[in-house]
């Protein structure tokens, strides 16, 4: 898996899951958002989720090698509720995020490790958050009501 | 992202605009490591900063353990969004927020 292509097609973009694309990802996240008109405040937990959970894709996914990652953003409306959905498919060892541990975010300074942290964030900055491992893929989906 | 750093004798004042994220967070971090050396005030300044994801808190923590050995440190500036990934994670309590 060493593919560099960048497709980006209708709802969903893929390339090298990799810090260094992190740009990429947020340029196409934010295209997408203001589509739709996305309020500040929900879209800044928007952009930290995707942020965290892309960022743990490219670090962990294929370490110490590298493969794609696949990001899809959707918009769901079902009467007047609309609901942003990010969906993450990646084909690295099987992980799923949300079996760890919450960190305790009550320690002083001096026992707190970050480790951890950027998953709870995602859990505090959407409202569902869910994970499955399909046909050889790890698929994380995220929801945000707007 | 942009650093501004002052310098007032043992005071360090550190301005940051844009986005703390996981690729301009090693950027904040190398600028505190050069400059933290016999500083006995850090202040931080969010007053620009728009956004912060856990790189960003993570380069925060170290430099409250740095400073919890030799001085004190303040953040100021903080807008309602950071706060509120502040609130979260408990960096309210760790943070000197003003």
């Amino acid at each position: 898996m060493c593919a560099v292509s960048e497709t980006t097609r209708e709802n969903s973009i893929t390339l090298e899951a990799t810090v260094r694309n992190l740009p990429l990802i947020m340029a196409f996240l934010g295209e997408r958002m203001d589509a739709w008109d996305c309020p500040l405040r929900k879209r800044m937990a928007i952009e930290l989720a995707v942020e965290e959970v892309y960022v743990n894709i490219a670090n962990y996914a294929y370490a110490p090698g590298s493969g794609e990652m696949t990001m899809r953003v959707e918009l769901e409306t079902a009467d007047a509720a609309r609901t942003i959905v990010v969906t993450f498919i990646d084909q690295g060892i099987p992980y799923d995020p949300l079996a760890r541990e919450d960190p305790d975010v009550t320690l002083p300074t001096g026992k707190r490790r970050i480790g951890g942290l950027g998953i709870f964030l995602v859990k505090q900055q959407t409202d569902d958050v869910a994970y499955e491992y399909r046909d050889g893929s790890n698929v994380l989906t995220l929801k945000k009501y707007l | 992202m942009e650093i501004k750093k002052t310098l007032e004798g043992e005071k360090l004042t550190v301005a940051i605009s844009g986005r703390l994220d996981t690729t301009t967070a090693p950027e904040l971090e190398e600028a505190l490591k050069e400059s933290m050396d016999g500083i006995s005030e850090l202040v931080i300044d969010f007053t620009e900063t728009e956004y912060i994801s856990s790189a960003g808190l993570r380069v925060l923590l170290s430099a409250q353990k740095t400073m919890n050995k030799q001085g004190s440190m303040i953040v100021t500036g903080v807008n309602d969004v950071i706060m509120e990934i502040f609130e979260v994670t408990g960096f309210v309590d760790i943070l000197d927020i003003q």
